[in-house]
């Protein structure tokens, strides 16, 4: 297992949706996913963080080609992922799998576990009839439940152990790639712990390559080895994990890192002004520059690049970070949104 | 709040073309006219002399522009029976059927909406158990079978009430309680669940947590947001005023709307089926019309537009 | 002397049966920030809507809790309608569904105003104006008239707020009034929160299951296991030396900041099911420093250092929490 072996690229993806503003109003073009560009390597973890609406999830359901992006491409294993539905895109979806933020509503309440963990078994043809119970069993325990649990419905079981049972089911395949959405923001912190090492474990031992979306920073840098914040569609900043949690170079990083509630600290916080951003409404310019508290001119009018930083080699998208504006002290339109 | 209502109302009028059409298919499939109209052992010369006399000769397309315009003059073609305009026919039987159908209305909104609230505001208490039990009873046993024994008990057992006829306001009270009953039943049924729903609604907590008496609680924040759902049941209720007593019409020989249906579905009186159809259906169209302009009124979040998109 | 604000003492409450507090003694004083901490289940919410006479008829109450020395519990309606809102006011997780969607803001404002200060018309409205100013909303005047749908779930939860603060509440129970807002806006929210202390002396008890959340808002902290509080102290002295295995469990599931990745000390297993509660410490089957003591007989409340008090009878010398945390 080579870490630096790329397992999956995707290059400016695009996802836009029109959506209607009320029942009947004129449709309004919204880009969820305005131009990501990510490299997975394998047995690695890509961090992906930000609010709702930043199109994290989106990003995600896209690298499963569960849908297509409106422009750009992803290549999985150095090919080009195949149209959704084709032989072709089935056999690369047996290689990747989704483990969901509800593990209730990613189970069917009326099969059991043992059925819903030999689904995909089934489905790809893994293996024989007659050895697909030992499987079963296998794979439940190396997510932590009892073999006797596969009889059990999953409302009979605690909302940790439907997400062993998710993941038991997502595993089954022996997939290269595992894209978790939100995988414990449903649970209670000590099950929080549980499922995390559970992932790293899996990871450790079978060297599956995750995407890991989560709006938890902590969690994130538990998880990961890249991380990648966004913001409105794009990818605002990314760097390792303890780069961009220690001395985050975008603002609006430096505002995440800064609002994680943290025992022991008082005071010192980024309270940043105005709502979370509305991709229907999206600002010209840099689309934080409403909220930035350090947003200069230029940020109104252009788009920062996701580029290296000259000073450190940080990917940062932002002017002022990157020094070609000096910081201001927020633009006007700040006065009149701010809450 | 404008386009709302014009978007609802030409959805309405292009729900009625469609009905319209619908007939007229329905009528040419149902057999050549002529041949229904004229006997079958009609002399061929006379039988070509009705199709050119009546234009079905010409283009299907022509013929349906012509049908189309009559109907929008209110001419919906004569009983082949009396030979009357069918609509005249139709029209004299409304105020029969609605002296049936409007106490029964007024009686499933008087007890069904009360009672499902009651039932809901004391679920599970002895009087919720009751009410529901009488409304799954109302609910399944069909309207003739309830006729039949409501004419059992009042007229043949304690001869209190007449069993069939028109001819007093007396002859009206089984009629009415058997449509109305039925009603009540189903209205208070889904009036509870609604209300149940709401009363469990997080609003429904701050409402109190805010020092709202309970009794204001349900009149100011509970009802209108239960009245949305049950709205659309009355609608249909509305709707079915005209169409709705059928069965019962002809239970207690009733000469409303409902019998004329009867009476001309077997004699193939084409042209006031199809009269009661249109009729009917334009009720129904009418009344969801008013029903989705009332969620307007009643439901801001259809009139406005929601805040944003989730990625 | 005079008696503390809110005074809880042992506070039962079931549902159907099935205990969900199994006896909570919590005092509140004038002023001060008390947080209650614990997973879901743990009776944190139970014991505020139980206090307030907000839970479901079918509920079992039993216990005490005195307002200002005055018992509440079960008091008769009208005493607990002027009490909710009026003296003691309450914001929950969700704060779109919590606004009555049918009714404009400004009513929904208005008409607590109308209940405990007894204003209406345009007094009222200008009242219901300045206190959405308050909270921080953009454009108050114009918000007064919308739906809302209309309004992000953070502006929601300001009107939440604003609407607690109608009847100048002595006390502010905030139920988890972070857990559905995005991290940003929880800073905001959390921000306001505390400014409306410091300006109105208002007490505030913060649910939450979140012990960051809880470190940087509250003075005091009890946590919840199983329907009891198992340890009350400062909230510093919670973080820097927790004495049940319980609270030293959960501050050590947390995933750090900084220093080395390495895995995490997850509490193992999961809470007992209310139906089938050991006889013991309820903590006992999951808890490292287990000993046959534990089974004997639940542990009470009682005091490990000045002001500090764990239901355990191991519990964790000062110090010992950091060794168990990164053992």
């Amino acid at each position: 297992m080579t870490g630096d072996e790329t397992l999956l690229h995707a290059q400016d993806l695009v996802r836009r949706y029109t959506m209607r503003r009320g029942m009947f109003g004129r449709p309004v073009e919204v880009r969820a996913v305005d131009g990501v560009s990510l490299t997975l390597r394998r047995g690695q973890t890509l961090g992906l963080v930000g609010e709702s609406g930043c199109g994290k999830s989106t990003t995600g359901r896209m690298v499963l080609g569960l849908e297509v992006p409106d422009s750009g491409g992803i290549a999985f294993a150095n090919e080009r992922m195949p149209p959704p539905g084709t032989p072709e895109w089935r056999r690369l979806r047996a290689r990747m799998a989704m483990v969901y933020q509800d593990p209730l509503g990613a189970l069917d309440r009326r099969l059991d576990i043992g059925t819903q963990v030999a689904e995909p078994l089934e489905i790809h043809g893994i293996g024989t009839r007659a050895d697909r119970p030992g499987r079963v069993e296998a794979l439940l325990r190396s997510v932590g439940l009892r073999p006797d649990q596969a009889r059990r419905y999953p409302h009979e079981l605690s909302g940790g152990q439907r997400q062993r049972a998710v993941l038991a089911r997502a595993l089954a395949t022996s997939p290269d790639l595992l894209v978790c959405d939100e995988p414990i923001s449903a649970l209670d912190v000590s099950i929080q712990a549980q499922v995390m090492n559970l992932l790293s474990e899996v990871q450790q031992r079978s060297g599956v390559a995750m995407l890991f979306i989560s709006h938890d920073l902590r969690a994130v840098r538990q998880m990961s080895h890249r991380v990648a914040v966004m913001y409105l569609g794009r990818v605002v900043e990314e760097g390792e994990p303890d780069e961009v949690l220690h001395s985050p170079a975008h603002p609006y990083a430096q505002a995440l890192v800064s609002a994680i509630p943290h025992p022991g600290r008082r005071g010192g916080r980024i309270v940043l002004r105005g709502d979370p951003p509305n991709p229907v409404a999206r600002p010209a310019g840099c689309a934080f520059h409403p909220r930035c508290p350090v947003a200069a001119s230029v940020c109104a009018r252009e788009v920062p690049a996701l580029k290296r930083r000259p000073l450190d080699g940080r990917l940062v998208a932002c002017h002022v970070a990157q020094g070609e504006a000096a910081p201001g002290a927020g633009l006007p339109q700040n006065a009149m949104e701010a809450a | 709040m404008l386009r709302f209502l014009g978007l609802r109302v030409s959805r309405a009028l292009l729900t009625m073309v469609l009905v319209v059409t619908f007939a007229f298919v329905v009528l040419r499939l149902s057999g050549d006219p002529a041949l229904l109209i004229m006997s079958a052992d009609a002399p061929p010369e006379a039988i070509a002399a009705f199709r050119q006399a009546w234009g079905l000769n010409d283009p299907i397309w022509e013929q349906y522009l012509r049908y189309f315009s009559a109907i929008f003059r209110g001419d919906l073609g004569q009983s082949m029976r009396d030979g009357r305009p069918a609509i005249e026919l139709v029209a004299e039987r409304i105020p029969a059927t609605l002296a049936l159908t409007l106490p029964a209305l007024a009686i499933k909104l008087g007890l069904g909406i009360p009672a499902g609230i009651y039932a809901a505001l004391h679920r599970n208490s002895f009087a919720d158990r009751a009410v529901m039990l009488l409304a799954v009873a109302g609910f399944t046993v069909p309207s003739f079978v309830l006729g039949l024994v409501l004419v059992l008990v009042f007229a043949v057992q304690l001869g209190w009430l007449p069993s069939g006829g028109q001819e007093s306001w007396r002859h009206a009270v089984l009629p009415v309680l058997t449509l109305g009953i039925g009603g009540a039943a189903v209205l208070a049924r889904f009036t509870r669940s609604a209300m149940l729903e709401v009363l469990g609604q997080p609003y429904m907590r701050t409402a109190l947590a805010k020092g709202v008496p309970w009794a204001r609680a349900v009149r100011r924040h509970a009802l209108p947001n239960a009245a949305i759902p049950t709205v659309t049941i009355v609608g249909f209720m509305v709707g079915s005023l005209l169409a709705g007593a059928v069965v019962v019409e002809s239970v207690f020989s009733w000469p409303g709307v409902g019998r004329l249906l009867v009476v001309a579905v077997a004699n193939r009186d084409l042209a006031v089926v199809q009269c009661i159809l249109l009729l009917v259906a334009a009720t129904m169209v009418s009344a969801n019309l008013v029903v989705d302009l009332l969620y307007g009124v009643l439901d801001p979040r259809l009139r406005s537009a929601p805040r944003g998109a989730t990625a | 002397m005079r008696p503390p604000l809110v005074e809880i003492t042992g506070l039962t409450a079931a549902f159907d049966g099935v205990p969900a507090l199994r006896g909570v003694d919590l005092s509140v004083g004038r002023g001060e920030a008390v947080a209650l901490v614990g997973e879901s289940g743990c009776g944190k919410s139970v014991t505020w809507l139980a206090a307030l006479g907000l839970l479901p008829g079918k509920a079992r109450v039993g216990g005490s809790v005195r307002l200002d020395g005055a018992e509440i519990l079960h008091a008769p309606p009208a005493t607990l309608d002027r009490v909710r809102g009026g003296r003691v006011a309450m914001i929950f997780q969700d704060p779109a569904s919590s606004l009555n969607p049918v009714h404009r803001l400004g009513r929904q404002i208005t008409e607590a105003l109308g209940l405990h200060r007894g204003m209406s018309g345009a007094a009222a409205r200008e009242e219901a104006r300045r206190l959405l100013d308050r909270v921080g909303m953009p454009d108050a005047r114009r918000r007064l008239d919308a739906y809302p749908h209309e309004l992000s779930g953070g502006q929601n939860q300001r009107v939440m707020i604003a609407m607690a603060l109608a009847g100048s509440p002595e006390l502010l129970v905030a139920d988890e009034p972070t857990t559905a807002l995005d991290v940003t806006i929880q800073a905001q929210i959390l921000e306001l929160l505390a400014e409306i202390r410091r300006d109105s002396g208002m007490a505030l008890v913060l649910i939450s299951h979140d012990l960051g959340v809880v470190a940087e808002t509250c003075e005091r902290v009890c946590v919840m296991y199983a329907g009891r509080i198992v340890e009350e102290t400062a909230a510093s002295d919670l973080f820097a030396a927790p004495a049940h295995p319980y609270a030293a469990g959960l501050l050590a599931a947390l995933p750090p900041i900084d220093g080395p990745r390495r895995p995490l000390a997850a509490i193992p297993g999961g809470v007992p099911e209310p139906w089938a509660m050991p006889p013991g410490c309820p903590y006992a089957p999951r808890c490292p420093r287990h000993v046959a003591g534990c089974d004997v007989a639940v542990p009470r409340l009682s005091t490990v250092a000045p002001a500090h008090r764990a239901a355990c009878i191991r519990p964790l010398p000062e110090g010992a929490a950091r060794e168990l945390m990164s053992a």
